[in-house]
Order: C-alpha cells, then structure tokens, then sequence
C-alpha cells in the first residue's frame, strides 16, 4: 500500500469496501436484471425462468432430496479425479524420466484425449453396464490429460543444475523424482488439479445424462424433459455451487500442503 | 576421501579434449588438449569468453561428463562417475522453494543419504553462522535478496565439507556492488576453511582479485591461452583493487583475449 495516499480516510475505506464488494455487486445487479427482464417482458417460465421462481423450486424440494442427488454426483466426480492422479502422477513420471515411454505412449495418449468424451460416453455405459464403474471412466477420462501433461511439464521444468547437483552426489533416480522433480512440478499439478474439479463433475454429469436414476445431472435432464425449467435451473445453480466448492478445496489443499507452489510474484 | 600428499595435485587434466557430436552437423570440438594441475588449496579462476568450455571443464570435474580423450583425475583417481568431496554452487542460488534456509543448507545430506541428523542440522547452523546469516535459519529463500540467497547456496555446498569447492560464475546475476562484497565474503569463508576452489568466470578483475593463478582460455575449440600467477600479496583487501600490480595482471589479461581475434 502506497503511504503517500493523499485522500481522507473516509474516503480511501469506501474504496476499499466498494473494490472487496464488487464481485457480490456485479452478481446482485446481473440478477435484478434477469428478474426484471423476465417479469417485463412477461417470457414464460418453460424458456427462462426468473431467479425467484428457480429459488423457489430450489426450497420446495427437501433437503434429504437435493443431498442425495448432490453426493451421487459428487461421488463420482471424486472417484474419477482421485484415479485420475493416481494414474496420472506415475505416468507423468514415466514420460518425463523415460524417453521410449514418451515416444511409445504420448502418441496413445493423445488419441484418447481426442475422443470426445460425451460421444464415448453412451458407449462405455453399454460396454460396462450401469454401475458406478462406467461413470467414475467418463470422469477419468475427461480428468486425466491435464494432470499428465502439467505434471510432466512441471517434472521437465525443474532446473537442469539441480539435477547435476543431484547427480554429482550420486542420490539416484528415485530420490532425484521425490525429492527435486515431483516438488518443483507441484505448481504445475495444482493447477491442473484445480482445472480438474470442475472436468470431473462435467464427466459426472455427462455420464448421468445417459444413464442414471439420481445425481444433479440426472435431475437436470430429468427437469428439463418434463419443462421444468426452474427446477433444472435450481439443479444448475447447486452443480455451480458444487463445481466452486470443490475448486476452493483444492485451493485449500495447496494451501495447507505446499504454500510455497501458490503464485510466484 | 584421504588427504592427497602434498606432492601430489588434487585435480589434474591430461591431454583432455571434449567433443560434442551434433545432430545433421560435424561435431563440435568444446575443449582440445588440455595439461594442467591444480595444488592442494589452490584458488584457481578459470577466464574466457562465452563458448570456451569453462562449463564443460567444470562438468568434467564434477564427473558428470566423460571427456572425449584423456583423462580427467581428483585425488590421483580417474574421474569415471561423480567423486566425493566436491561442492557446486551455480550462477543462480537455486535454492529449494519448499525448504527453510536451514533445511537447503542440510539437503545434501538428506538427498544424498536420506536422513539429516542432528550433527548435520548443528553444522548448518555453524555454516550459517559463518556466512552472517544465522537469524535467517528459519525463513524461506524467497524472503532473502540475491546475495544472501546465493550465500546459502555456498553454505550447501560446504556442508559435506568437501575438498574441491567447484563454482560456475557464481556472483555473475549479482548487482556489481554485491559481486565486490560476495568477492570478499568467499575469501574470508576459503581462509577460514582452505579448499581447492576452481571459479569460473567472464570478470578480469574478479578472477584478479580472487584467485592464486588464472587459467585464461580462447574459444571454439576451447583451449588454454595462458596460464598466469597471480603473485598479490593476501590477505587480498579493498585495496588490492589499486594495487599497481592488480591493473597491470588485469591489463595484460585483457591484451591476450583481445588478440585472440583472427588477424585479417
């Protein structure tokens, strides 16, 4: 902060309040704008509900219900991304340690990255049924990529004088992954894992889109085949609040186990 | 590693050439037929432009690079993979991130042997304490400037005490006021602990004020130019930079890379 601010206090606080409160404003205006524009122009509420509409339908529908259709979603969504990394970090290791595993696998790897997920999507499900198995794929699917290619940037980017400092004291090849490479990647994997929240609630979704009895997914298409617009809207609105908690858990993760990979000035 | 006899050099290149093999190209020719020793507490600068091989030179020492032809000794031993008794420090501290000031000082052990005991944390603390920044153990690299930073990379590679204390143009991304002070610091640290120092560096006056003798080498391929004794009395001070003597080494230093140029 600059000590040579010449304006009053009172006025240096207001700025500051309005900077910190901005976000929350520009939402509130969005959403006065958006019950406004629905009530005046009287648009019917199969098209666009308003946002009293869409949180009304949000609290007539009982907690047990909305909690049972969050954690469906949410439990797929951990499982593929937890796979993802435990797939993902080893791979990674692989391509950037191993030059014939890069020349032999990066190529696969990008053919199915290539696949549209929600086009395979109906075709695992027939190929492995209705479980849970087939939907925690599709999240992998969608989640994995990321994690591979920024860990093994991350892993490539690692200063090449540390590595000789490594080698000229003779530490080996394991201890020059966990203890240099895997800690330099960190930033790297972070930000992929944050990407990665909300890819994986997406393969959640898509996969409850073809197949599923509950899950957010499941309810918005559900809501929406039977024109309810305002209840899928309401599904939308906790799959965003969902998508964002999950993000800032992340956020919170990186925070607590490795500060130092948080932004560098 | 057992002391070497005084007799005997610490460190000494025969004939040694490097060659790099260059894809859709001749081979590029690094380093060509180098002879030389260095003694037992020897501060050796080596000096030259870019693209001499002074890195390569370095590298060949450190074990991490074969020469091509002859053979590269330490300790009377053929150097065949990375010896012991040999710190690094680079031209960028590069410090661990994820590490306090203390733990970055004790990660040679820990990444060599995997444990940091107490004995190490204790000789840590006595390396800190030496190079003046002791109240700084607990903080992070990031929160100290470049030249403590690059302090700390001294310290790390003096915690396994080794004999050949290896520096890759070490003060070259310091200000030019910190590179003086930094100049004097690693003096004070080598008189305190004698080791044979090989220094590598672009800076005449650096190399002047430094070292015991001066290896000046000419590029593409690298090759030595002159070897030259640097006979300033030491304790070398602030002084030594007035010093009629320093200005006509350093003088004569700059004549022979400036002649090296092709004569048309």
């Amino acid at each position: 902060m600059s000590r040579t601010d010449a304006r009053p206090r009172p006025a240096v606080f207001l700025l500051r309040w309005f900077d910190a409160a901005m976000p929350v404003l520009t939402f509130v205006v969005l959403v006065l704008f958006w019950e406004a524009v629905v009530r005046v122009f009287s648009i019917p509420a199969f098209l666009l509900p308003a946002p009293s509409a869409i949180l009304s339908s949000m609290v007539s529908v009982d907690v047990g219900q909305w909690a049972k259709h969050v954690w469906a979603t949410l439990r797929v969504a951990l499982m593929g991304y937890v796979l993802a990394i435990l797939v993902s970090v080893p791979l990674a290791v692989a391509l950037a340690t191993s030059r014939s595993m890069s020349r032999s696998l990066y190529p696969l790897l990008v053919v199915v990255q290539s696949m549209p997920v929600v086009a395979i999507a109906p075709i695992i499900v027939v190929s492995l049924g209705a479980g849970d198995l087939p939907r925690v794929l599709i999240a992998f699917l969608i989640t994995f990529f990321p994690i591979v290619v920024s860990t093994t940037t991350g892993l490539m980017a690692t200063p090449p004088e540390l590595i000789e400092l490594s080698r000229s004291l003779r530490a080996g090849r394991s201890r020059e992954i966990w203890h240099i490479r895997l800690p330099y990647a960190m930033p790297h994997v972070f930000s992929a894992l944050r990407i990665c929240t909300t890819l994986s609630l997406i393969g959640a979704v898509v996969a409850e889109f073809v197949t599923a009895d509950k899950g957010l997914g499941y309810y918005i298409s559900f809501s929406t085949s039977n024109l309810r617009m305002d209840a899928a809207f309401a599904g939308l609105a906790l799959m965003v609040t969902l998508s964002l908690g999950f993000f800032r858990l992340i956020d919170l993760v990186q925070r607590v186990l490795a500060p130092w990979s948080r932004v560098k000035g | 590693m057992p002391p070497a006899p005084a007799t005997q050099p610490v460190i000494r290149f025969d004939g040694v050439s490097q060659v790099f093999p260059v894809r859709h190209g001749s081979p590029v020719t690094a380093l060509e037929g180098l002879d030389f020793t260095v003694a037992r507490n020897e501060f050796l600068a080596v000096l030259g432009p870019s693209g001499c091989g002074k890195s390569t030179l370095l590298r060949q020492i450190s074990g991490l690079l074969r020469p091509s032809k002859g053979s590269v000794s330490v300790f009377g031993q053929s150097v065949t993979e990375p010896p012991d008794g040999v710190g690094i420090v680079f031209q960028k501290p590069n410090l661990l991130p994820w590490y306090n000031v203390r733990d970055n000082v004790t990660f040679p052990m820990r990444h060599k042997y995997g444990y940091v005991g107490k004995d190490d944390r204790r000789r840590a603390d006595e390396l800190l304490e030496m190079i003046g920044l002791a109240d700084f153990a607990a903080r992070r690299p990031d929160e100290l400037s470049g030249g403590m930073q690059q302090r700390v990379a001294i310290a790390r590679a003096l915690l396994l005490d080794p004999d050949i204390l290896l520096m890759d143009e070490p003060f070259s991304a310091l200000d030019a006021l910190t590179r003086d002070e930094m100049s004097f610091e690693l003096l004070r640290i080598w008189q305190e602990r004698p080791k044979t120092v090989i220094f590598i560096t672009h800076s005449i006056p650096e190399a002047v004020l430094l070292s015991d003798r001066i290896i000046v080498m000419a590029p593409r391929p690298g090759r030595v130019r002159e070897i030259i004794n640097v006979d300033l009395p030491r304790p070398r001070t602030i002084d030594t930079f007035s010093a009629h003597r320093f200005s006509a080494l350093a003088n004569h230093i700059r004549d022979q890379l400036f002649t090296i140029k092709p004569k048309v």
